[in-house]
């Protein structure tokens, strides 16, 4: 069975001409760039290519991007290079829907005696700029908001919210996995001292991420070794994975029309025709200022693993912010700090498409969800034929 | 993804007894939307007193539909007092097993039926007060004490996953541990009597245990065995293979296959060989 993968925001398929980029360098030009012949160093100047190609769709130059080894990675080495080069400073800002790799960073950091303010978020998903302002104080050393949500798509007001934490001489963060190539990113133009990104997210490799670090920011290294990445980051470049990167990152900018005009097209018309044929159905968060390939609609008095298993007989991928999903036993911390009600949260479940989606696999989801919803609340005790109980 | 059996996959896509009896004579409903499963059980006795038919209706994931609806079949034909012996094991057991995260989902069922037995009996279930551990879930001390002593769990990890009680904001892990010290120290003092094991689970679980432990170890070595009968406690099994001529095979029935047996099974066994 063919998979219908609209779980994009988990990972991503690897682009057919970044695998075929990337296969060369396994068996054949697999020297070391750091070594002194010419085998390696023709692969360090395809590394520079792929810095380069990476800088171009950030806005930035070559010599701001160091490759890590994932967006988690990035993450912790941006939040503790913080801390390390202002070591009087003990705030953190961040919210509280950020990804695992910076709430549980910050949670552990918290442990640590460090003071984290996690800012809250409304109903859409949005946090209170005013908020923002006053938790601003001179003791932090840096602030971490995520530019767009992974389970809902949500897009924050980071360009603000970055021009405020300069103004006040404070390091701003962000993670910006899902946002790099569905949305427009100029970093030039922007105050934004760092920034992660994830291969895996954009049609690259899983193994490989970025860490944006401005120019002038100071900087200290998370992973202590050898020379490579100027010193910021110890480790033999993971070369096969690097050049794909670079040629993920000049494909999503080719695309990114597509991304929000064709993709998002299909996002559309699956989300409407949802919630048009199911009823007690809703779409969680801002639905203007989101990523165009991510819908989380949440069905009412059913519960979302039972959604993905059967869809699962067809071979649809998704995911849920359920909480039998989330491997814990509460639903996801995303959905709880917006105020989504239990009755919707325990039955979330997130799309996210890619540009490899079809009109085809849209019509098939379409056909096959709502007589599993139909099934699922025939089965609940909340649910009495045809309406809620 | 969870490792699900098939026979939980089976039950949850094709499950069996869904929906209310009208004017049942057992009913019970447990658990709660926010805590993200639920259940409401009923049931109706015929002439005899047996459980004719019973129904569920679930909210929750798929191990909490397949546990419901596995634990109405199993009492369909059992007198109460029968139904009243299932354990949440044996409902796990039934769908050959859950992942340890989810045997939550066969305590639900087991806690429906207990409620809907006492309400056909006409006899509340617990006394008035009962002491909230977990306040996230719901969860009370007699319940996390009666996992705990029934599935002998002895972390707080375990509790949470069979009770769910811990699973929410964790305040109540240090309260958890604390009862699950204090079950443990009653527990040793005086030693609990084993579950009478009915003849066929004996049998089941003896050839469970020498199809996995046993014989594996012994093919190894070139040898096998077979189970012949069993009679009370004798476990009556033929050797074969390199084990039929060897001169040491009686040491390895009752070192090695007599060791096991009782480790897994039940203390007060005995392996004889017999002529096949």
């Amino acid at each position: 069975m063919k998979p219908v993968y609209l779980d994009n925001n988990a990972t991503t398929q690897v682009a057919p001409e970044v695998l075929e980029a990337m296969l060369p360098y396994f068996h054949e030009l697999y020297g070391n760039p750091s070594s002194m012949h010419s085998f390696g160093g023709q692969v360090m100047k395809q590394v520079r290519k792929a810095r380069e190609q990476i800088a171009a769709i950030l806005g930035a130059s070559p010599e701001e991007i160091i490759f890590t080894s994932c967006g988690t990675e990035s993450d912790n080495a941006a939040i503790r290079s913080a801390l390390a080069s202002y070591p009087d400073k003990r705030h953190i800002v961040t919210s509280r829907v950020e990804h695992p790799a910076i709430r549980a960073l910050c949670a552990h950091l918290a442990s640590q005696g460090y003071r984290v303010t996690e800012l809250p978020v409304d109903s859409e998903g949005h946090f209170d700029m005013e908020q923002y302002r006053r938790a601003l104080t001179a003791d932090t050393a840096i602030v971490s908001l995520m530019w767009a949500n992974n389970e809902t798509g949500v897009i924050f007001p980071i360009e603000k919210a970055a021009q405020m934490a300069r103004e006040r001489n404070i390091l701003f963060h962000t993670d910006a996995v899902q946002a790099v190539g569905k949305i427009p990113i100029n970093l030039a133009d922007m105050c934004i001292d760092m920034l992660s990104l994830s291969g895996h997210k954009l049609h690259a490799p899983k193994g490989i991420g970025v860490l944006y670090v401005r120019k002038g920011t100071k900087f200290s290294p998370f992973i202590i070794g050898g020379h490579q990445e100027r010193g910021r980051r110890g480790g033999t470049e993971a070369t096969p994975s690097i050049i794909g990167l670079g040629v993920a990152a000049e494909l999503a900018a080719e695309k990114m029309n597509i991304e929000n005009t064709y993709v998002k097209g299909l996002r559309d018309r699956l989300e409407d025709t949802i919630l048009k044929t199911v009823e007690n159905t809703r779409v969680n968060g801002d639905r203007i200022n989101r990523l165009p390939n991510t819908s989380n609609i949440s069905f009412e008095f059913v519960e979302g693993e039972g959604i993905l298993l059967m869809m699962d007989e067809y071979g649809i991928c998704a995911s849920s912010g359920s909480a039998c999903t989330s491997g814990s036993l509460q639903p996801s911390h995303v959905l709880r700090a917006m105020g989504v009600p239990f009755t919707m949260a325990h039955g979330s479940i997130r799309f996210s498409l890619s540009v490899y989606n079809t009109d085809e696999e849209i019509d098939f989801i379409i056909e096959k969800l709502p007589p599993i919803i139909d099934t699922l609340r025939s089965m609940s005790p909340y649910w009495k034929i045809g309406k809620a109980c | 993804m969870w490792d699900y059996t098939d026979k939980v996959k089976d039950y949850f896509l094709n499950p069996r007894n869904v929906g209310e009896i009208e004017d049942p004579d057992g009913v019970a409903e447990v658990g709660s939307i926010a805590c993200g499963d639920a259940l409401k059980l009923t049931f109706k006795l015929d002439e005899n007193g047996r459980i004719k038919e019973a129904k569920f209706k679930t909210f929750g994931c798929a191990s909490a539909i397949a546990s419901a609806s596995a634990m109405t079949e199993m009492i369909k034909g059992m007198t109460v007092e029968e139904a009243a012996k299932i354990t949440n094991q044996d409902i796990a057991s039934f769908l050959g097993g859950l992942p340890q995260e989810k045997m939550h989902c066969s305590v639900l069922g087991r806690e429906a039926l207990e409620r809907a037995i006492s309400y056909y009996k006409g006899t509340p279930l617990r006394a008035e007060e009962e002491k909230i551990i977990c306040e996230c879930f719901g969860v009370t001390q007699q319940e996390i004490e009666r996992a705990i002593r029934e599935n002998r769990l002895t972390t707080v990890e375990e509790v949470t996953n069979y009770t769910k009680a811990g699973g929410g904001c964790g305040n109540c892990h240090p309260l958890i541990q604390e009862i699950i010290d204090k079950v443990h120290s009653k527990l040793s003092e005086t030693p609990p009597e084993r579950p009478k094991l009915s003849n066929i689970k004996k049998i089941k679980m003896i050839e469970e245990t020498l199809e996995r432990e046993i014989r594996p170890a012994l093919k190894h070595d070139g040898g096998d065995i077979e189970l012949v009968d069993v009679v009370g406690n004798r476990v009556l099994v033929a050797t074969r293979g390199a084990c039929a001529s060897c001169q040491a095979s009686n040491q390895t029935l009752k070192n090695f296959v007599e060791v096991k047996l009782r480790e897994l099974v039940l203390p007060e066994l005995t392996v004889e060989e017999v002529s096949a």
